[in-house]
């Protein structure tokens, strides 16, 4: 059991990092974008990710 | 286009871990014997290599538009990692990565330890070679995985990868101590950016969206998340700047 929360505590850290919330902020859209396929808007992820990043930078510096 | 993007990729990540490699294998090999170092470093390069070659096929046999929207969204989820830890290194929050401290470290802490013999060989330089290039070999498999397979050109990503970490190691048998002068955080805030603008496209084209442009939205993607990415840097070190004013005063 220990070797096993070992291992996904790595990968969490490895790829997820400080931070869960930019994670979950992606996952979210791109399960909206999924859902509305061909009708979804281009703009949306890449406005999330401008506005994730900046709101994980505030808290990391306030 | 894509292509030289992955091949960048690639090298800077490779540069950026196999310097960090570098350092824990230089401490280990001066401190307690080159034969036990080489032995860790290749028994982790050989897994590494195992890691590659089962995962890099592995991943393209996955329908492209599922590829995409998952590997891309990982990719996306930790380039914005590299990228959200150089901003604040690079206003100040957050400590550079101080190459010389850390080898000074990994010196003392080898001199200390114990002998222990395993095999024929010291049990401590072996483990800490292994232990720290598999796991600063991870994050470059993981790029050239999953870049290069998102790319359908993972052979180019190990290209990349490969020409970094020969050149590193290179230059520190050239100059025989941890490479101090290397712009660590540049290195680490173009990786991010990298990863970040292609998984952006990636993901999003993988969820069906349809790119402006095509191909090259990935340029716009870039060219906006990089100004951005300045523009936060550049708010955020005022503000340090503006908060260690106040506290000295």
């Amino acid at each position: 059991m220990h070797v096993l929360t070992g291992f996904v505590r790595f990968w969490y850290d490895f790829i997820i990092g400080d931070d869960w919330m930019i994670a979950a902020a992606v996952a979210i859209t791109l399960v909206i974008l999924a859902l509305l396929a061909h009708a979804a808007p281009w703009f949306l992820l890449p406005v999330v990710v401008i506005l994730a990043l900046g709101f994980s930078l505030w808290r990391a510096t306030r | 286009m894509s292509g030289a993007f992955l091949v960048l990729a690639s090298f800077l990540a490779s540069a950026v871990e196999g310097v960090e490699a570098l350092t824990i294998v230089l401490a280990a090999g001066v401190t307690r014997g080159w034969r036990s170092t080489f032995v860790g470093l290749g028994a982790a390069l050989v897994i590494l290599a195992i890691i590659t070659a089962i995962l890099g096929p592995a991943l393209t046999v996955i329908p492209i538009d599922a590829l995409r929207l998952v590997v891309g969204g990982l990719l996306l989820v930790f380039g914005l990692q590299w990228l959200r830890k150089a901003i604040l290194r690079a206003s100040g929050y957050k400590a550079t990565h101080d190459e010389a401290a850390i080898y000074q470290r990994e010196l003392a802490a080898a001199q200390s330890s114990d002998r222990v013999t395993r095999a024929g060989l010291d049990w401590y330089a072996f483990t800490l070679s292994f232990k720290g290039v598999l796991l600063e070999g991870l994050e470059v498999i993981f790029i050239v995985v999953t870049f290069g397979a998102t790319a359908h050109q993972v052979g180019l990503a190990a290209l990349g990868a490969a020409i970094a970490l020969v050149l590193v190691v290179a230059i520190g048998v050239a100059v025989h101590q941890p490479l101090t002068r290397v712009p660590e955080n540049v290195l680490k805030f173009a990786v991010g950016l990298l990863l970040s603008s292609f998984g952006t496209f990636w993901a999003a084209e993988g969820a069906g969206v349809r790119w402006p442009g095509s191909d090259a939205a990935i340029l716009g993607i870039l060219a906006v998340l990089a100004v951005i990415s300045f523009l936060y840097v550049a708010v955020l070190r005022r503000q340090y700047e503006a908060r260690e004013l106040q506290t000295a005063a």
